[in-house]
Formats: structure tokens, C-alpha cells, sequence
């Protein structure tokens, strides 16, 4: 029979590609196939109406990406071959790449477990393959960023054990447990905490301000990678979005369960990009944007539309949105001054700003930073010079929920610290903020199980009591290295060596600062 | 504040200047704003991008889907098709 | 301006990461050992998973075999995603030149309708197939933990779906993409009696829960008999009918599994010589799973190429086990 082709359209061309190939199973029950769609309470009465986020088939998708990657590998090559890492604006900008790869790219690898294992939980098969196509596009950043970072693992410390370390080092488990906290839920739970609040909402508060940031401080390997994965990024944001409209579609008894879960995961979002807050204003030697006005772009203007959009489900902005508006004034130094305390437990190096570093933060944040943070950085400048660069040797105390450690203050008020704590059968528990302790009362039976790493060290489970021991021994930071203050660390001194070298190069006025580590 | 910005932001390459050239000529209402390393378009409701435009100026035929080579972030309800992306808040 | 660069100052402190230095020394590393060894999470957990609070997350317990180190179970491809892409497109590429010449000429149209109905009902059925496998790779994908062992499943979950994409274009390229011999071949994977053991296996796949056995039973035993079945056997049956012009859109799965076959052999090598109790546990499930395998394939190679072919496929299984110390049925059959 002589047939005519027709061009069948993108989404019609994609149905039969993809979930025309599943069907009704009558040999085994659906709740066998596909037991954990149901027990987070959501209820979906039809699959079909499962709008596919983007329409990729894999022929498409092998030729598209292995172009990526192509592109990227042979930045990769040239930046090794020609020294890249000699063309940074200074050294203290790869402390920024330190906390990346121990805090984040491990959540890429954890995130390629989580979206394999829901693209296998979901009954509907387009949900499945969107799941499956991010399973294996997190894989890949996963394993980009440590060729991304190889090189400068050559060069510099602290970036030697990463997933070790984010297995085991204090201030790691704040990104540790958020997606073990994640990936521990149910797969619509899942995908509302990353697809939908992490990928969606704020994302781009990690990725987009921070790659523009390795732009500007001319790290080649970093930009290129990062693109190259937010190029994946814009899918996964789809996919978050549809999700989220899918479920809110499908029942209203959905509406409250996802309000929660919005709730709770921006939230959990804000405190882990709380990191990212003092990478931006303290890491990068030449400053792109501030936290806060990056906060007020890719938050309150992105989010404001987004929940705007939402609203007609019944959906509003997430509770406590206020407290991380108003904290964007105060976040990445509160950060700082207490990282700074305790660079003797971090695989990475602090300092003291510059003076030119400290004017920009006043112009950025003219009603925060002379009137609370400058004054500690003078007195802590003090007294470095006169030889106690000071080190905070009591471990602190971590919140239940969100394990920083509770250095927050409240809300309308930077002197006071902000600090809840409730009983839960017979034990007494901590946390760094009204949200945090919601969310603890909200499943207590899960946040009880909490891995805190200061209880544990004080349980004799990591390694030793001493600090040294379970710094040096435990964590795999070695002391002296990876460590301590970065004025007259081996980073800075190597870093001096090779601009010795090039001598055109200017702003190395802080070398005449002795070192005095430990 | 009253508008309800959607946005598109891609790498600052030569892909992305066709790609903003077309975005500019069929939404007169976007914003373009250059970043180091990329181009951020934004618009008050809605942004289109169209099959045809971007063959015009490109002068060969052109795939929707290519432009995920070079897309960093989109904010706004996506509409895909053969001919067109749309992003938009309804 | 010329920059002169001493060689201390580009001199490397080390040469790759620890955690690969402690397996492989301080050596440079390839890409392979970078993007593969030790980057999943394996203590210190926080929560347990509500959906199966039996086990922590990245469990080793999610599957009964045991080994002393998850890593010697290793890629020979040295598939690392970049890798994995890169190939692919290669093969995709080739596949698409096919697949757009067959269209252009509409090679499939001009086969006798007798033939069609033979290719709408014994092959492209097989899409569904393809979609359960991609389904039990994505579980193993999620459940298992050294990631040269997952990035292999994920890999070879995408490569079914895309498998399953190419069948599903023959059918579209025959109807004239109005979805109609979709619909009809759908009807037969439903429905047809030939079909039935296969849809029962393939469904029955899908409640299996240790991932070691459901990769033993899909990736080993069901394609080791399905693919020589198919895509060998029988694509000489449809060109000893004048319709070697499918062999063209099917290269790309006999490229395939050639490839394939050289991890999966790798996998089942380490597993088996692990242990006693390994092989022992492996014996169990090959006695349980390829008949079953084979049963399900008896009606579609009964219906086409005869059964002899399948037990020659059995017996080539057969062969490959017992490389591993184990046994199958096959040769004696």
C-alpha cells in the first residue's frame, strides 16, 4: 500500500516514542509494580494528563549532549595543558571551588541516585522517563565537576577527598543530610524538595551568580562546566515546574500535603544556600553581585511571578519567606564570622577581608554591614596582627533540622541570636529557628535520627575526642594544609611563588603579612 | 511589584547572539542585559522564540531543541512545539 | 609578552584525588577512575529511606550478593558519561542516516502487507520489552551503590528506552505516522496468545526487588536469549522474505549488544568469582529465571525462525555461564 508520511508534530511524535510503550499490566498488580506511589498520601486519578516537561528522545538527546561535552572536554584539555590555574584572579577565589566540590558535587552524585530510583517510582511513564533523563544528566555533573576540578586538585589543598569528607566533616552534613532528608521521602516528596523548590526556585541562586562569578575571576574550567550543566538545568527546571502544576491538577487534597512540603523545602533550600551566601560575598576576589542582590533577583522577583502563577491552586509563597528576605542583610557575614572562628575544621582557608573588600560590602549592604559586621572584622584583623589569629576551640552547637551550626540571629533584631528548643520524649532538641523546629515537630520520628556531627564526636564515634585527632585522622583535612587561615598557608605561599614569576600581575600587597597559623 | 517577569539566560557565544538577535526582534517588550559570560532577556508576562526567525537569521534550518545547548535558566511556564518556545505566565 | 614559566611553579603537589590515589597511587588517573571510583555516599546517613526502612540509603543489603569491595566490578568500555554520550552519538548517527534513507525511499511501505503484519507482530512488540528493561535498569540504577556499578545501568536504561524509540519508528514509518500499527502492534503485545508468556515475564520482572537478580535476569538471561533471537536469527528470517531492508534499523541493536556484552560479562565474571556463595546464589536464579526466559521466547521463535535457533541462542547462553561456573540448560537441550 503506498503511505504518505506526515510530519507528526513534536508532542504527538513524543507520546508514541515514550509512553506509548508502557501499558496496563494484568499479570502482576499495579500497587506491586509500583509500591511507594501511594503512601505520602498524594492522589493522582490520571496519568495522562502528565504534560511532558520537554520532548527529547534519546537519539536526540545522545547527539545534543555528547556536543556538550565535546566542547567541554576540550576546555578541560587547554586549561590543563596551558596552567589555567595560573590565570586566576588570586588564589582565595579555589576556597570558593573547595566548598563546591566537597558541598556540592556529591549532591549531584546523590541526586543521580534519587532521580533513578523515582524513575522507576512513578506508575506514569512520562513522569519515569523525565526522572530518568535528569538521573543521567546529574550523573554526568557529578563526574564533570571532578574532571572540572581535577586540575586544581593538582595545585592547590582542600580539594583532595571530597566525598569522604562530605561523609563525615561537620559543616558538610548540612548539604549531606538536606538530601539524605530528600532522597530518604517519597518520590512526590522528592521532586517537590529538589525538582520543584531546589532546581526551580533556587537554583539560580547557586549556579547562576556563582558561574559568572568564576567567569569574572577567570577560572575557564569552572564557567565551562557550569554552563555546560545549567545547559541541563533549564530541563530539570521544567520539570520541576510541570510537577508541581501536575500534582496541584490532580487533586485538591494534594493542595496542603505540597504547601507543606514547600514550606519545608524552601526553607531547608535557604539555610543550605546560606553556604553559597559567603561564597559570593567573601570567596570571589572580584564580586559580581552581591547575596542580596542576587537574593532579590532570582528569589523575591523569580519566586514573587512564580507564586503569583501558583496562587490560582491555592498555593501561597512559603511560610517564613520573610525571615529569608530579611536575612539576606545579614546571612553570608554571619557566615563568615563563623567560619572564620573555626578554619581549623574546614578543608578550606578564611580570611579577613581586604579594606577595598569591606567598602563594597558597606555599599552593598549600607545598613548592615558597618554598623554590625565591620567592627568584628576590625577587632579579629587586631588581633591577627598581633599574633592571635583567633580560632573558636569549643565545638558549636548545631540545629536538629538544618545542622548549622545556630548562629542566626532573629528576625528585625542582629543581636540576638535565634535559638528554639523543644523535648521530644524525654531528649531536648535544638534548632536555629522557628522553621527548623516546624519542621522537626511536622516528623520528629525522622529528624530524631539526625547524624549530628558534634553529638557524634562527642560519642567517641569519630576517631577521638581531641579535635586534631578527628580533623587530621577522621575528616582527612591535613592539618597545615588544607586548614587555617590562608594568609601564609601553602596555597598562598605557592600562590606568591608562581606570581613572582609574573611580576605584571598586581594586588599581592598582602604578602608582607606573616603567617601565623595554629 | 506589578510585573511578573519571565526570563530566558544563555552563555554569551555566537550561537546565543543569533539566538538574541531573533528573541529581540520578535518580542519588542524584552529587556536584554548583558552578564559576564551570558545574555539574560526578560519580559513582563511573556517571551517567544520562534523557529522562523532564528532560520532567517541564521540562513539554515534550526531545531527548537538546539537552543538547549546554550540555555543556563528559564523562569515562566514552557510551551514547546516544532515551531516555537514560549515561556509565559498566564 | 613572554611569561616564563619555571617548572616549580607548575609542578603538581599531587596527582590525583586521594580516594583514587588509595586504590590506583598517586599516579595521573585517567578519566574513567575519576568520574567512576568512591564518589557515593557510604556512612554516615541520616535518615532512613520511609520507603523501605529496612535499609539505609546507598544499603549494600539491597541485594543478597555480597561482595567484600563493589568496585571490582568495573567497566571495560570505561564508560564514563562523556564517553557514553560521545559513542552514542556515533552510533546515532549511523542509525539516523538508515533510518532517514528507509523513510525517504519508503522501503518499509514496499514490503508485501504480509510482511508488514509479520514486523508490526513479531518485532515491534518488543518495544514494551525494551520499556520493562528500561524500568529494571533504573532500579538498579537507584538501588545499587559503587558507581561503576550504577553508571552501567543508567547507561543501559537510556539505551532501552532508546532501543525502544527505534522500534517504535518502524511501525510509525510504516503507517505513515498516523499511530495506527503502533495501536495494532500494541494490540498483540496485549492480547495475542504468542505474546503472553513474554508480557507475564516482563511484568513478573517488575516486582522483582534484589537488584543483583533482576540484572541477572534482564540484562543476562533474557536479552543473552532474546537478542541472538531477534535481532540475528530472525533478521535473517525477514531477509530470506525479501525485507532485508529492516536489518538497515536494526544495526544499531546488534551494535549494541556486541558492546554490551563485554560489561555485562565483566560484571557476572566478578560476581560469580567472588564466592561460593555468590555462585551458589547465581545458580539459583539462573535454575528460577531462564527458563522462564526461554519460554517466553519459545512462541515468537516458533512463529518465525523455529525453535532450533532459540536453542542455539540457549546453548551460546549456555556456553557463556559456565565461563562464569555456572550452568544453564542448553546444551544438552
Amino acid at each position: 500500500m503506498a503511505v504518505k508520511n506526515k510530519k507528526l508534530n513534536l508532542k504527538d511524535k513524543y507520546q508514541y516514542l515514550t509512553r506509548d510503550m508502557a501499558w496496563e499490566p494484568t499479570y502482576q498488580k499495579k500497587e506491586d509494580i509500583y509500591p511507594d506511589e501511594s503512601f505520602e498520601g498524594i492522589k493522582i486519578l490520571d496519568w495522562s494528563q502528565w504534560e511532558d516537561p520537554f520532548r527529547l528522545t534519546m537519539d536526540a538527546y545522545w547527539k545534543y549532549q555528547a556536543e556538550k561535552e565535546k566542547k567541554l572536554y576540550a576546555i578541560f584539555d587547554a586549561f590543563a595543558q596551558n596552567n589555567g590555574h595560573q590565570n586566576i584572579t588570586d588564589a582565595r577565589y579555589v576556597n570558593a571551588l573547595k566548598l563546591f566540590l566537597t558541598g556540592v558535587s556529591p549532591l549531584e552524585h546523590a541526586a543521580f541516585q534519587g532521580y533513578s530510583k523515582v524513575g522507576r517510582q512513578f506508575s506514569g511513564a512520562g513522569a519515569r522517563v523525565a526522572c530518568q533523563m535528569q538521573a543521567i544528566d546529574e550523573l554526568r555533573h557529578s563526574q564533570t565537576q571532578q574532571h572540572a576540578m581535577s586540575h586544581y586538585n593538582k595545585h592547590f589543598n582542600g580539594l583532595h577527598d571530597a566525598a569522604y569528607m562530605h561523609d563525615r566533616v561537620w559543616f558538610l552534613s548540612v548539604p549531606k543530610s538536606f538530601f539524605d532528608d530528600a532522597r530518604s521521602a517519597g518520590p512526590f516528596e522528592f521532586l517537590t524538595a529538589i525538582s520543584f523548590s531546589f532546581e526551580y526556585v533556587l537554583t539560580n541562586l547557586l549556579f547562576v551568580p556563582f558561574m559568572s562569578g568564576a567567569a569574572y575571576n577567570n577560572d575557564m574550567a569552572t564557567v565551562t562546566f557550569g554552563f555546560s550543566a545549567q545547559s541541563d538545568e533549564a530541563r530539570h527546571m521544567t520539570l520541576g515546574l510541570e510537577v508541581i502544576k501536575f500534582i496541584l491538577e490532580q487533586h485538591e487534597d494534594n493542595v496542603p500535603i505540597v504547601q507543606k512540603w514547600i514550606d519545608k523545602w524552601f526553607w531547608r533550600g535557604f539555610r543550605l544556600l546560606s553556604l553559597v551566601s559567603m561564597m559570593m560575598d567573601y570567596m570571589l576576589p572580584k564580586k559580581v553581585m552581591s547575596w542580596a542582590e542576587a537574593w532579590e533577583v532570582y528569589y523575591e522577583q523569580n519566586g514573587g511571578a512564580l507564586f503569583k502563577d501558583l496562587e490560582r491552586y491555592g498555593i501561597r509563597p512559603p511560610k517564613y519567606e520573610d525571615v529569608a528576605n530579611e536575612a539576606k542583610h545579614h546571612l553570608s557575614h554571619q557566615l563568615w564570622t563563623t567560619f572564620y572562628q573555626y578554619s581549623h575544621a574546614t578543608n578550606f582557608h578564611t580570611w579577613i577581608p581586604t579594606e577595598e573588600e569591606m567598602d563594597w560590602m558597606s555599599e552593598k549592604y549600607p545598613d548592615t554591614f558597618d554598623k554590625y559586621y565591620r567592627p568584628r572584622y576590625e577587632f579579629l584583623a587586631k588581633e591577627h596582627a598581633e599574633g592571635r589569629r583567633y580560632y573558636n576551640n569549643t565545638l558549636p552547637q548545631l540545629c536538629q533540622v538544618c545542622q548549622v551550626p545556630t548562629l542566626f540571629t532573629e528576625k528585625g533584631d542582629a543581636t540576638k541570636l535565634s535559638h528554639r528548643q523543644i523535648e521530644h520524649e524525654g531528649e531536648r532538641y535544638h534548632f536555629c529557628s522557628e522553621a527548623c523546629c516546624d519542621i522537626f515537630k511536622d516528623e520528629p520520628e525522622k529528624y530524631v535520627q539526625a547524624w549530628l556531627p558534634v553529638h557524634q564526636i562527642y560519642q567517641g564515634n569519630c576517631g577521638g575526642a581531641d579535635v586534631e585527632t578527628v580533623v587530621q585522622k577522621y575528616y582527612h583535612i591535613n592539618i597545615g594544609e588544607d586548614n587555617f587561615e590562608y594568609v601564609g598557608s601553602p596555597d598562598h605561599k605557592r600562590w606568591q611563588f608562581i606570581k613572582g614569576m609574573a611580576p605584571q600581575q598586581k594586588g599581592d600587597d598582602e604578602a608582607a603579612e606573616k603567617p601565623n597559623a595554629a | 511589584m506589578s510585573q511578573q517577569l519571565v526570563f530566558i539566560v544563555f552563555q554569551d557565544n555566537d550561537n546565543a547572539r543569533y539566538l538574541a538577535d531573533a528573541i529581540m526582534a520578535d518580542n519588542p517588550h524584552a529587556e536584554m542585559q548583558h552578564q559576564p559570560a551570558m545574555i539574560r532577556i526578560q519580559a513582563d508576562k511573556r517571551l517567544v522564540i520562534n523557529r522562523e526567525t532564528m532560520e532567517e537569521e541564521l540562513g539554515r534550518d534550526w531545531d527548537v531543541q538546539e537552543m538547549l545547548i546554550d540555555v543556563i535558566s528559564i523562569g515562566g511556564n514552557v510551551d514547546e512545539d516544532d515551531d516555537h518556545f514560549i515561556l509565559e505566565w498566564k | 609578552m613572554s611569561i616564563e614559566i619555571k617548572t616549580d611553579s607548575v609542578e603538581p603537589i599531587r596527582q590525583t584525588y586521594s580516594h583514587i590515589a588509595r586504590r590506583f597511587g598517586d599516579k595521573p588517573a585517567s578519566r574513567y577512575q575519576e568520574a567512576s571510583y568512591d564518589l557515593e555516599a557510604k556512612v554516615n546517613f541520616h535518615y532512613r529511606p520511609q520507603w523501605d526502612s529496612r535499609y539505609e540509603l546507598n544499603d549494600e543489603r539491597r541485594t543478597a550478593i555480597r561482595m567484600e569491595d563493589w568496585y571490582v566490578v568495573s567497566d571495560p568500555r570505561q564508560f564514563y558519561y562523556g564517553a557514553y554520550v560521545g559513542n552514542r552519538a556515533k552510533m546515532q548517527e549511523a542509525a539516523e542516516t538508515s533510518y532517514s534513507f528507509c523513510d525517504k525511499r519508503n522501503l518499509l511501505g514496499r514490503l508485501p502487507e504480509e510482511t508488514q503484519k509479520q514486523i508490526l507482530r513479531l518485532m515491534v512488540p518488543l518495544r514494551h520489552v525494551e520499556l520493562g528493561a528500561n524500568m529494571n535498569n533504573s532500579k538498579i540504577a537507584g538501588d545499587a551503590t559503587a558507581t561503576t556499578v550504577s553508571q552501567m545501568h543508567i547507561y543501559t536504561a537510556m539505551d532501552r528506552l532508546g532501543i525502544g524509540q527505534y522500534l517504535s519508528r518502524i511501525a510509525l514509518m510504516m503507517d505513515g505516522t498516523t499511530g495506527k500499527a503502533l495501536d495494532e502492534s500494541k494490540g498483540y503485545w496485549m492480547d495475542e496468545e504468542l505474546w503472553q508468556p513474554m508480557r507475564k515475564l516482563v511484568e513478573d520482572s517488575l516486582v522483582v526487588d534484589d537488584w543483583f537478580e533482576l540484572t541477572l535476569l534482564q540484562n543476562v538471561l533474557l536479552d543473552g536469549l532474546m537478542y541472538p533471537l531477534v535481532y540475528h536469527k530472525m533478521d535473517a528470517w525477514f531477509a530470506e522474505q525479501g525485507a532485508e531492508d529492516i536489518s538497515m534499523l536494526t544495526e544499531f541493536m546488534r551494535d549494541w549488544q556486541k558492546e554490551s556484552l563485554r560489561w555485562i560479562n565483566a560484571m557476572m565474571k566478578a560476581v560469580a568469582g567472588e564466592s561460593d556463595a555468590n555462585r551458589e546464589l547465581l545458580q539459583q536464579w539462573i535454575d528460577h529465571w531462564e527458563p522462564r526466559a526461554y519460554e517466553a521466547l519459545a512462541p515468537i521463535a516458533q512463529a518465525s525462525v523455529g525453535v532450533e535457533a532459540l536453542d542455539e541462542a540457549r546453548a551460546e547462553l549456555s556456553n557463556r555461564l559456565k565461563k562464569f561456573g555456572l550452568q544453564s540448560k542448553g546444551v544438552s537441550a
